[in-house]
């Protein structure tokens, strides 16, 4: 065997020649198959592609390069995915030059998106001055599923949880905040303008301390000399605009959440032992409502039918059994199942429930108006091909009647079991 | 006469019950008329059996004010109170020396005015002043007895929470509470406003504000922080579509409770322990 590389013109050729019929083997032959990378580091340091080795062939039969790397030829999808990474910087504050304290709602243990915007508000008034930036302490009671307290924006975060800080126990929280203001010195203290949570403590610790809180603000301007906030006033019929109090009672989207920074959210403790509280107020615990004499508007979990409901019976014993409000479509409604004020939709009513059970209802888009803003949405219907099961969370092919009695059958089951064990 | 004998104040029974009324203003007409939480306020003092409900209002009587403090007459009380105050004061030292005075084991008053400031600050204020407990989003009063009060707080989703003060106490009411009563002409005219003076003290802090017709929010833009042109113009172009749920076809009914009773109790909806 001679050392002399010997060139075959034609199969160079046919390599070359993606479109000729023989050019896959003769590349696998030359031992090119992969030889060459669909993309490489140009010369200029400009990332290089082949347009024939990525993309793929879509539904019309037309090849289609999806640049975002998300489909593409198989060797690539790995290496782009690891992309999407978390791009926030963190930011340590060690010696903060003063602190600002919020205390989220928390509603259901978590930040809600009104504590959010206020954290947003808190985090531009403190980092301000970027030669003296402030510490966003948080301050949050009572048992909590919350873990993304750094991209919150939260530098500092104060929790406290006791047997007595559970339900209703204002007096207690004041005690707390009160203790705050004195060690902390806070320059502002935020909370959410809602209507138990923020909106009560708040006004408590305003006047505890002495201090005329702003309420109702929705805009703070810190640009003037004196910053300045504008809250609403006479019933939301008026707008004044004062000095920036040191306590605000902020209305949410009262500034834009932290979405590109992280947070220390470094836990510290209160240094005094609290006081002995005195208790006036005595929580004696949430009172069973009748689901049915709930607002429709207001329910939590609602218990929806439509024209594929058959059992009318069977779906009222349901909707007493799993405790939740009855709704109804539009049909139902005209057919006489359901009275007018049950009816969900554009001309009925808007509901905000948490969890929505629309069981044999096709989804029409006047009733999907009405159940924009709730959370998870279940259908149980015989069509796999509704509008309703687009929009669900949780859809369920069958007949509405047995899995209702099903579902009504287990219910009972595990209530059993409950009594048993008490 | 046909209307209940008023309870005298001499009963030894009867429970003092202020309810402290402003002047409302209707949401579109800015016109004056009872406050709606404050007649929400009365509705309830009304209500309540051995109550004395006094009523008081801290103001000025002038042809825009009287029709609307007449129509918190015209739901049943023979008499109010006027504490007289000027239209800048600050009402607050004047209501505290007058319910010492009075010596109520209640105050009731809506949560937040319909008119000026607005703030909701008031019952926060006078309860601090008088050193009461505060509660506040009253749905309704369930008992009082000679020393503690039980009563239903409304919480958000329609729920209700017992709570027991210990009286004296303040109480504020908002739109939870049962609707108030008409206001009947006949009684409203009838019923006395009953002047009383008092000292005033100006409210001088509120002559830096500016205070203007409330102005429409800005709608929120959605900020779209992508990296990439397809990204920005994917979340630009998006329909806004369900997360794309779970289909479970082709399964028994039972399978099928089975996964709607997992989901119901992961969002803990169900109340499976009573
Ligand atoms: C101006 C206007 C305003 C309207 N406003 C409203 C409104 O506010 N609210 C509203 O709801 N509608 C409203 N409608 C009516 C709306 O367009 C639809 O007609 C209505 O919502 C359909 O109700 P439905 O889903 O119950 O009935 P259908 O569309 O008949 O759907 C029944 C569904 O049940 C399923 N099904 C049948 N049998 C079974 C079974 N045994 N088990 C399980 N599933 C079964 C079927 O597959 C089907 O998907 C409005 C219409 C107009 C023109």
């Amino acid at each position: 065997m001679s050392d002399i590389i010997r060139r075959d013109p034609r199969k160079a050729w046919i390599a070359r020649n993606r479109l000729h019929p023989e050019h896959a083997s003769v590349l696998a032959e030359l031992g090119m198959g992969d030889a060459q990378p669909a993309q490489w580091m140009g010369p200029n340091g400009v990332m290089r592609k082949d347009p024939h080795r990525v993309g793929f062939i879509g539904p019309a039969g037309i090849k289609r390069i999806d640049r975002s790397g998300v489909q593409g030829a198989p060797g690539q999808v790995q290496a782009r995915s690891t992309a999407a990474q978390d791009t926030r910087t963190a930011v340590l504050i060690a010696e903060p030059a003063f602190h600002i304290v919020v205390v989220p709602d928390m509603a259901g243990g978590r930040l809600s998106a009104h504590d959010r915007d206020l954290l947003g508000l808190a985090r531009q008034m403190a980092d301000k001055n970027a030669s003296a930036q402030g510490a966003v302490v948080a301050i949050v009671f009572g048992e909590l599923k919350e873990d993304s307290w750094g991209e919150a924006g939260i530098d500092r975060l104060l929790h406290l949880s006791d047997a007595a800080l559970e339900g209703y126990s204002p007096e207690y929280r004041i005690a707390i905040l009160s203790a705050a203001e004195r060690e902390l010195k806070p320059r502002y203290w935020l909370f959410p303008d809602s209507s138990l949570g923020g909106g009560d403590l708040g006004r408590r610790l305003s006047v505890r301390i002495g201090e005329r809180a702003a309420t109702q603000v929705w805009q703070v301007d810190l640009e003037s000399e004196t910053p300045r906030c504008t809250g609403r006033g006479a019933a939301g019929r008026k707008d004044i605009t004062r000095d920036l109090p040191r306590v605000l009672l902020a209305l949410a989207e009262c500034g834009e959440p932290v979405s590109d920074t992280r947070h220390e959210a470094q836990a510290i403790q209160l240094q005094q032992p609290l006081p002995e509280q005195l208790v006036r107020i005595e929580d004696l615990g949430a009172v069973a409502v009748d689901p049915a004499s709930v607002a429709l508007s207001e329910a939590e979990f609602i218990l929806s039918g439509g024209n594929g409901v058959r059992d009318w019976d069977g779906f009222h014993q349901a909707a007493r059994v799993l405790g939740a409000t009855e709704g109804a479509s539009r049909v139902a409604v005209d057919d006489g199942f359901m009275a007018r004020d049950r009816q969900v939709g554009a001309t009925g009513t808007w509901v905000t429930a948490r969890v929505y059970m629309a069981v044999g209802i096709s989804g029409a888009i006047q009733h999907l108006q009405g159940i924009q803003s709730c959370d998870k949405v279940i259908a149980i219907n015989m069509d796999p091909g509704c509008d309703m099961i687009k929009r669900a969370d949780l859809a369920v092919i069958g007949d509405s009647g047995e899995i209702l009695s099903e579902l009504v059958k287990r219910v009972d089951g595990l209530k059993q079991e409950n009594r048993d064990v008490a | 006469m046909l209307l209940s004998t008023p309870r005298s104040s001499a009963d030894k029974t009867a429970i003092k019950v202020a309810v402290l009324l402003s002047v409302g203003s209707h949401p579109l007409t800015g016109r004056g008329r009872r406050a709606e939480q404050d007649a929400r306020a009365l509705e309830m003092a009304l209500a309540l059996p051995q109550a004395d409900a006094q009523l008081i209002h801290a103001g000025r009587l002038n042809d825009e004010s009287e029709p609307a403090l007449r129509s918190y007459l015209g739901m049943g009380p023979q008499q109010m109170t006027l504490i007289q105050q000027p239209k800048q004061a600050d009402v607050l030292p004047a209501l505290e020396k007058h319910l010492r005075q009075l010596g109520p084991k209640l105050i009731l008053c809506g949560s937040r005015a319909e008119a000026g400031e607005g703030s909701g600050l008031l019952p926060y204020l006078l309860a601090e002043k008088l050193g009461w407990p505060l509660i506040s989003g009253l749905a309704a009063i369930e008992s009082v007895d000679g020393s503690s009060a039980t009563v239903l707080q409304a919480l958000p989703r329609g729920q209700r929470r017992r709570l027991r003060v210990k009286l004296p106490a303040l109480l504020t009411i908002d739109s939870a509470a049962p609707v108030a009563r008409q206001s009947a002409f006949g009684p409203a005219r009838r019923g006395q406003l009953a002047e009383v003076d008092a000292p005033v003290q100006m409210d001088t802090e509120q002559e830096g504000w500016e205070v203007q017709p409330a102005r429409k929010r800005p709608k929120r833009l959605k900020i779209i922080k992508a990296t990439s042109a397809r990204d920005r113009f994917k979340a630009a172009a998006a329909k806004s579509e369900g997360s794309g749920g779970q289909v479970l076809k082709d399964i028994t009914a039972a399978e099928g409770a089975d996964a709607v009773l997992k989901l119901l109790m992961e969002e803990g909806v169900l109340r499976v322990s009573s």
